[in-house]
């Protein structure tokens, strides 16, 4: 029986600027259903990795595939941010970057944009097919909206948005764009333990109804315990550590680089 | 030969003056990353406070290197003053708004400038006097006018003191301090709002200088003068790196001789096109310029 | 209960001695300027010391005046979108539906007997405030919705009207036909021009678009052979009504209407823009480029639909200008044109089709009804410009947030 490939699959990616090395042969795989967490100090490199493989930055050196199983791998090195979203990687970001200006309907709408079709012509004249497609995703954005619980918010403008909110936004935003694997930068980044624990609900609930693989930067350290199937440990652009929550936990280096004793497991 | 070496000499006027002007667009953006469009006519206003102040001056019976050296001081001082003003009313409101609004605000400055000039004094060119005397020992020299030559050794004056200015006294310090990084040096003491002002006091009294030297080099100016010479200057700025002193007069040299050389040897209509093109050629394929650095965007 | 005099005096003088300061400063600023003026012809000085007088109460007060205002925008700048009159009055057109209706019948009524109630001059005057109107609309495309600052809007403007001219004067090629070319051309040159400078952020793109749009005038200035220079194209054709002749009036009139039909046509091909899959690229796109693009859209396909859709309108309106003017030169495509339109989208508010007709109404007709002051028009018009991006950035008219209004309903309704 062969293994399935894995949803994402980095090989040696090195990354520079200038003389500094900010990755050095970074190998991470995320397997189909799976909850992957990338942890580390602050400066470790985890936040560049994210922007490697969504296209933001030209990785130096290495391979970046990702695999939407029933079709071909793609090789996402050197293809432009938006290609990559199209070929199923979404993400949120460390600092919100929500269309301010926008409503979260429209917000959600937008990502809709790689699925769908309409162009110059169909805008102008509004055909039946324009409308038609107009009607799905102003439906489909609604239904993520429910599913992350902000459909009381529709019609508000992004930048109303309570702080909890706006995250989740982010979240239901990436979702829109149908991803196979969704990549969250610190979701829980400024959060209670109460909303800490609803996001903890929310991403698992993703993972199994949207069927969505999940790579996930994170600090904190009760989230990424409780939710994470793997762990990788990144320091100063070098991975230390990986494998599973309770194997990272008690690995010395991890321990000693990042989480201190103050962490009991 | 000779054809050749006026035209270098000439390049190296007009470069001259375009550094001059390019100093005040490249610290400002420097400082505060914005293109400030109404800098040229601060040039021309400059330009037109000499003329004023000379021709007072002249009828109370100054002359030779006095009158200019006093118009040339007096253009300066008010030189400075419009730019210190202009910034308080146009720009500094707007620090904190988006990209958008202090271009446009600058833009409205800038119109507002030349229409002022032109309601309060005239729509026509004025002849402006030509305050630089001839130099005896010149006489004899044919490729290169006395008063070119007062420019480029005013010029090169002007940049060096200027660089010893912003290398070792506490303002040059603070003002590279807050082009670096504006917040920290906030946080350490350093008073952004004086440090802006100097910076666009400085550009300002330079645009004059530069003004009041070609004014009297062409013999006449008009109110118009300030928008060609201002995009030609940025252009200077940009081509040797913005934010970057040594890559204003370097940008400015480089643009003097361009268009020297290409008008004179290719064709004498298209000349502000050269600036134009090289503007938007530099813009295109190295937006840092000769002596600037890329920089990307934090994500 | 007693008043506490002596705070409020102090205050009060505190007050008085800035603006007199303030007041004492511009004196002295503009004293070579405005006080001292150069007679070119004698070179003599005349001394102006009225002007002193008029610049020193001026600023004593104006100075008043901007403080206020500084002071209340540091206060309200939250309350803006909130409780605006102006929203108010909107939403409570739009909402109802007898005042929104018989208020455009009535403004649709007074458009078509407009050249019936007013001399042919004053149509004219009209048809160049459409023109301008349009033309806003076009570059609300690119500035207002997709946030690409475009200083060179005029070239295309440029584009369109000399192609009219030059198919005209060389092939006989009437208004009718050149026009849906001379769109398409500038379309072209949008593509052209948007494909150089994509990568290019804000101010540099608009210094850019600013030389592209200055090297397009000095070319049609200086290439004789193609566009006769300084001295234009005359005798253009007015456009053609079935043949028939019409005299100058009749021809303004015909003229009025085409435009009207036009502007028409314009706002609501902007409207469905905006409301589409294609007008939210644009918006996110302007909002946040990053973000946009890991939405999945592609940014510089987006980039180079906005200038070239922007330029179409331009396009057009220049081959109107031909049309109307009969005679075209460089000199009516400056920079200071482009600025102008510019401010339209601005000053109206970014984005809102309503807030450009009424920028470019304002900034057109104003002038013309205000001759008196006509010397004063483009001083006005900068200081205008630096006092709306002060105190007003969103423009007059953005209160009105346009945006998709979602109802939890089988119709679901698209708000304009």
């Amino acid at each position: 029986m062969t293994v399935p490939r894995p949803v994402l699959d980095v090989r040696g990616l090195i990354m520079d600027f200038g003389g500094l090395r900010a990755l050095d042969n970074i190998n991470i795989q995320v397997n189909s259903g799976e909850i992957v967490a990338l942890i580390g100090p602050n400066g470790a490199g985890k936040t560049t990795f994210f922007n490697c493989i969504t296209g933001l930055y030209e990785p130096t050196m290495g391979d970046m595939i990702i695999h939407t199983p029933g079709k071909d791998p793609v090789r996402l090195n050197r293809l432009k941010p938006n290609v990559v979203t199209e070929n199923g990687l979404a993400r949120t970001f460390q600092n919100i970057r929500l269309f301010q200006k926008m409503t979260v309907l429209e917000n959600v709408m937008v990502a809709r944009h790689c699925r769908t079709k309409s162009g110059i012509a169909g805008a102008i004249f509004r055909g039946r097919k324009t409308l038609r497609e107009e009607q799905e995703m102003v439906e489909h954005s609604y239904r993520l909206l429910e599913k992350v619980g902000l459909d009381s918010y529709v019609n508000e403008l992004a930048q109303e948005l309570p702080y909890g909110a706006q995250r989740r936004l982010e979240i239901a935003r990436a979702l829109a764009t149908e991803p196979i694997l969704l990549l969250l930068d610190e979701p829980a980044a400024g959060m209670n333990p109460k909303e800490t624990h609803e996001l903890d609900q929310l991403i698992t609930r993703i993972k199994e109804e949207e069927g969505v693989s999940i790579l996930l930067i994170e600090h904190d350290m009760k989230l990424v315990m409780s939710i994470s199937d793997r762990i990788y440990v990144l320091d100063y652009g070098q991975m230390i550590a990986q494998g599973t929550p309770r194997e990272v936990s008690e690995n010395r280096n991890v321990i000693k680089a990042y989480l201190g004793e103050a962490f009991d497991a | 030969m000779d054809y050749f070496l006026e035209l270098f000499f000439g390049g190296l006027t007009r470069g001259s003056i375009y550094a001059l002007i390019a100093l005040g667009y490249t610290m400002v953006y420097g400082i505060i990353q914005l293109i400030n469009f109404a800098h040229g006519e601060i040039y021309m206003i400059g330009a037109f406070t000499a003329l004023v102040v000379a021709s007072a001056l002249s009828l109370l019976g100054m002359s030779g290197l006095s009158l200019l050296m006093l118009s040339g001081v007096i253009a300066m001082i008010y030189s400075a003053a419009y730019g210190f003003t202009m910034e308080k009313i146009a720009y500094k409101p707007l620090r904190d708004a988006q990209r958008l609004s202090p271009l446009i605000s600058a833009i409205g400055m800038s119109i507002f400038l030349q229409n002022y000039v032109l309601l309060a004094q005239t729509s026509d060119f004025v002849s402006f006097p030509a305050l630089i005397e001839e130099f005896p020992f010149m006489e004899s020299v044919t490729i290169m006018r006395s008063s070119e030559l007062v420019i480029v050794v005013t010029t090169a004056v002007a940049t060096t003191l200027l660089t010893l200015f912003i290398k070792f006294t506490r303002m040059g310090k603070a003002m590279r301090a807050v082009a670096q990084d504006k917040t920290m040096a906030m946080l350490l003491g350093v008073n952004v709002n004086r440090v802006i002002s100097a910076t666009f006091i400085i550009g300002s009294a330079l645009a004059a200088v530069g003004g009041v030297l070609i004014s009297s080099h062409i013999g006449q100016i008009n109110f118009y003068i300030g928008f060609i010479a201002g995009i030609k200057a940025f252009t200077a700025a940009v081509l040797g790196g913005i934010g970057s002193i040594p890559g204003a007069v370097i940008g400015g040299l480089v643009l003097g001789w361009t268009e020297s050389f290409a008008t004179g040897y290719v064709s004498s209509d298209y000349e502000d096109v050269f600036a134009f093109g090289l503007l938007v050629f530099i813009l295109i394929f190295r937006p840092a310029g000769i002596l600037g650095k890329t920089t990307s965007e934090k994500v | 209960m007693k008043t506490d005099w002596k705070p409020l005096m102090q205050r009060v003088s505190s007050e008085i001695i800035k603006s007199i300061v303030v007041s004492l400063w511009f004196v002295f600023l503009t004293f070579p300027l405005m006080v001292m003026k150069i007679r070119p012809l004698d070179q003599t000085i005349e001394w102006r010391w009225m002007n002193l007088v008029y610049v020193g109460v001026g600023a004593f007060f104006l100075s008043f005046v901007w403080r206020y205002l500084m002071a209340r925008k540091e206060r309200g700048s939250e309350k803006e979108e909130g409780d605006s009159w102006q929203k108010r009055i909107g939403m409570k057109i739009r909402s109802d539906k007898r005042v929104s209706v018989s208020g455009l019948i009535g403004v649709g009524v007074f458009v078509l007997i407009f050249p019936f109630l007013f001399s042919s001059y004053q149509t004219s005057i009209m048809i160049t405030a459409l023109m301008y109107v349009m033309l806003g609309l076009g570059l609300n495309i690119v500035v207002g919705l997709a946030g690409l600052l475009d200083l060179g809007y005029v070239a295309f403007y440029a584009v369109g009207a000399y192609f009219y001219a030059l198919m005209n004067h060389h092939f006989g090629i009437g208004f009718w036909a050149a026009l849906p070319f001379a769109g398409g051309l500038a379309a072209v040159f949008g593509i052209l021009l948007g494909f150089p400078v994509l990568r290019l952020k804000g101010d540099y793109l608009a210094i850019v678009t600013l030389g592209f749009g200055e090297i397009i005038r000095l070319i049609l200035e200086n290439w004789n052979e193609l566009s006769y220079g300084p001295s234009g194209i005359a005798g253009i054709s007015r456009p053609g009504f079935f043949g028939i002749e019409l005299t100058l009036q009749q021809h303004t009139v015909y003229l009025f209407y085409i435009m009207v039909a036009l502007v028409a046509l314009t706002t609501i091909v902007v409207s469905r823009l905006r409301n589409s899959r294609i007008g939210r690229a644009w918006i996110a796109l302007r909002e946040d480029e990053v973000a946009c693009q890991a939405m999945g859209i592609d940014k510089t396909r987006t980039k180079l639909t906005a200038f070239a859709l922007g330029a179409t309108w331009a396009g057009f309106v220049g081959c109107i200008f031909a049309a109307k003017t009969t005679f075209i030169n460089p000199a009516s495509f400056t920079f200071m044109e482009s600025a102008m339109i510019l401010s339209i989208v601005v000053l109206g508010g970014m984005g809102s089709i309503v807030g450009v007709m009424v920028g470019a109404l304002v900034l057109i007709l104003l002038p013309e009804y205000l001759r008196a002051f006509s010397e004063y028009r483009m001083l006005a018009f900068g200081a205008s410009m630096v006092i709306i991006m002060v105190f007003r950035p969103q423009g007059i008219i953005s209160g009105i947030r346009q945006r998709y209004e979602f109802r939890k309903q089988a119709q679901q309704e698209v708000s304009p």
